[in-house]
């Protein structure tokens, strides 16, 4: 790169306009010490073009400049200059030389003349403040006057010539020509003469002046080709260059806010810092609102935003936007918040770009709207809207700005969701919102269509516009239907009433359930009651028993003693004592248990 | 080289009609040549004396001429009588030059 830069360097220097646009499409800008024709029709910018070259050498590089007009009074030039913000005045007193060349009417012309003279007073001039720029200006009006094919061929040749052995950096020829015929017999010389011809157009497309140049020669050297728009600023002539062709932008991973929490949701945590987004939908359907929401959020995180909007006053949207709880007002006041309203009747595209970047330069935005961007195509055709809208989103994206634009589109069918400037295709995020009728109702309802590089909600959501904003609502869809407004209430409360009717359902389950539990703690009470009450039977079965071994036993002793028998080696009576005397200590451990029992039944 | 040319000597008074002139060339170019010739010509024909004419060379006054509001050369500026004039080229057209010094119609 380095290496074929000195190369050219080289063999073919160049030499700034400083116009922009210009000097990137003739990569480096005119040839140096050689002559640039600069030809067009009448007011298709030849003689800005010429002209701010040559403020822009004195002002950026303090090379003087002299201008020589041959087609109008200097002085009709430098207040038509005074349109643009050059400062000619200061430029005046040292830097820029204007001879007025100008053969009045009046002047009777009688035989030949040559420009020996000029061009002894244009060195004298120029030795004079040193000027590096020369400007012929309305060359095509002098040759004019020459008469003689022969006297033009020689005239040019001699301003050749002087051109070069006074070491002028830059010469510039402008000339009324346009493409289809011309009264300077030479013109194909001139052509040839030169080293770089430059051709301005001016056409009437839709009502509307489109400004165009190409560069349609340029010596041993590569240029870009084509038509480029251009368009005439504060600053003067700008063209849009080529747009480089590759996309050198670094995605941020940072997300904003898009304007309220639902929507973020759906958009997987907000948009991304420095990304653009499309919000499309017909008329009526809250785009305005949307966008409103989003400059409001990205004041209240204390971020300058630029609201731009077309064809209604910026103090009706704020006003309208307080109705839905957006308020714009106070960031206006605090100067947070920059709002501009644009006519877009009879104002070419290119002009509103030129526009928007100077809004862009003076209020330095994180966040910017435009509402509707679809309004630049309203005058001066559609190709160079779709070329606005697209390098207007590359601008925007190459200063980090998220930018939120709405378009209009006419028509509700799906499918017409592509927006005439075809800005669907280079937007991150795209937003439709519609209406949805049904039940006799009108609704607004959201969709992302497109999100790039991020998840997003694929469901359409209800748009409702209540006091304290937009909200989103869910919606049904029942038997392939979307359900919204009314429908979506009814809906709503049917699943109300259904919740309600599973919670009985399940309270009543929940009785019969508790209720079959006690059923069961009784019957376990009752078991235990005649467990008891088995028990104590048996006790007292055993206890009976108890009394008869120990009467008989004692009747056995009776006898004995009424027999005087004896008493031992008797086993009887020892095999007898163990009995009893475990029963005995059992009787009352019985009694102990049946206590406890109780006890317990009665907790 | 500025010269002056008088039709009369130079202690003569200038009558009150006489033509004031100046002449704009560059030194000895073709065209410059011819203007002089011509312009002579014309005044010894037509005014007998009665002019006064100033030859300017460019070449070497070029910041006076540019002052002067020259533009192209030869270039032929009639200063009085009034309506002042300008007759920008060799002046071969004879009568293109006479219209503009006010000697015909």
């Amino acid at each position: 790169m380095s290496e074929t830069k000195k190369v050219v360097q080289q063999y073919l220097p160049k030499i700034a306009t400083g116009i922009q646009g210009f000097d990137e499409l003739s990569h480096g800008g005119l040839p140096r010490n050689r002559i640039t024709l600069l030809k067009g029709g009448p007011g298709s910018g030849k003689t800005v073009f010429a002209l701010q070259s040559l403020v822009s050498a004195a002002r950026q590089r303090d090379e003087p400049g002299i201008f020589v007009a041959f087609e109008e009074r200097p002085q009709q030039i430098i207040a038509n200059a005074a349109g643009f913000q050059w400062d000619m005045a200061a430029l005046l007193k040292r830097k820029l030389f204007f001879m007025d060349a100008n053969l009045s009417p009046g002047v009777v012309q009688s035989g030949e003349f040559d420009l020996r003279g000029m061009l002894a007073m244009l060195k004298a001039k120029k030795e004079q403040i040193g000027a590096r720029w020369i400007v012929f200006d309305g060359i095509d009006v002098l040759l004019t006057l020459l008469q003689h094919p022969k006297s033009e061929i020689r005239e040019i040749y001699r301003i050749r010539d002087w051109l070069a052995e006074n070491e002028v950096d830059a010469a510039i020829f402008t000339a009324k020509i346009d493409g289809h015929g011309t009264a300077i017999a030479n013109y194909g010389f001139l052509q040839f003469m030169v080293d770089c011809v430059i051709e301005f157009e001016s056409r009437l497309e839709c009502g509307v002046a489109l400004h165009r140049v190409q560069v349609t020669k340029y010596r041993g050297t590569a240029f870009a080709k084509g038509e480029y728009p251009v368009s005439f600023g504060a600053g003067g002539m700008e063209i849009a260059g080529p747009e480089p062709t590759e996309i050198q932008q670094v995605a941020s991973s940072e997300r904003v806010s898009a304007g309220f929490e639902r929507l973020d949701t759906m958009l997987g945590g907000g948009l991304f810092r420095g990304s653009s987004t499309l919000i499309t939908g017909v008329p009526g359907t809250s785009k305005t609102t949307i966008s409103g929401k989003f400059a409001e959020a990205a004041c209240r995180r204390g971020e300058r935003t630029l609201f731009v909007s077309f064809d209604e006053g910026a103090d009706r949207i704020a006003q309208n936007l307080t109705s839905v709880g957006i308020q714009l007002k106070p960031f206006v006041k605090s100067g947070m918040l920059r709002m501009y309203s644009g006519r877009t009747e009879s104002i070419a595209a290119e002009d509103h770009l030129v526009k928007l970047k100077a809004l862009i330069a003076e209020h330095r935005p994180l966040c910017m709207v435009i509402d509707p961007l679809s309004a630049i195509a309203k005058a001066g055709g559609l190709t160079a809207a779709r070329s606005v809208a697209n390098r207007f989103i590359y601008t925007a994206k190459e200063q980090k700005i998220t930018v939120v634009v709405t378009a209009i589109n006419e028509g509700d069918q799906p499918e017409a969701e592509a927006t005439d400037l075809q800005i669907s295709t280079i937007a991150d995020t795209w937003i439709h919102l519609s209406y949805l009728i049904r039940g006799g109702e009108r609704n607004r309802a959201l969709t992302i269509i497109k999100s790039r590089g991020t998840q997003h909600s694929n469901q359409v959501r209800e748009l409702i516009l209540s006091d304290a904003g937009p909200v989103l609502a869910d919606v049904y869809t029942a038997g392939g239907e979307v359900l919204m407004g009314t429908l979506r209430w009814e809906k709503e409360d049917e699943e109300r009433a259904k919740t309600i009717q599973r919670r009985s359902e399940f309270d009543q389950k929940r009785m019969a359930l508790e209720l079959a539990e006690a059923d069961t703690h009784a019957r376990i009470k009752a078991l235990e009651h005649d467990l008891k009450r088995q028990r104590v039977e048996l006790a007292t079965y055993f206890s009976d028993d108890q009394v008869r071994v120990v009467s008989a036993s004692d009747r056995q002793k009776s006898l004995r003693r009424i027999r005087s028998a004896d008493l031992t080696g008797r086993a009887a009576p020892g095999a007898a004592a163990p009995r009893q005397k475990r029963y005995g200590s059992n009787g009352s451990g019985t009694s102990e248990k049946k206590n406890k029992t109780e006890a317990r039944d009665g907790s | 080289m500025v010269r002056k040319k008088k039709g009369r000597a130079s202690s003569d008074p200038v009558t009150a009609t006489a033509v004031v002139m100046v002449l704009y060339i560059t030194d000895s170019g073709p065209n410059s040549v011819r203007a002089v010739a011509n312009l002579e010509a014309i005044c010894k024909e037509h005014l007998q004396g009665n002019f006064r004419l100033e030859i300017i060379d460019v070449l070497q006054y070029p910041l006076r001429a540019l002052a002067d509001g020259v533009v192209v050369t030869p270039s032929l500026a009639k200063l009085f009588p009034l309506p002042a004039a300008t007759v920008v080229g060799n002046l071969s057209d004879k009568s293109g030059v006479l219209r503009a010094l006010g000697i015909v119609e």
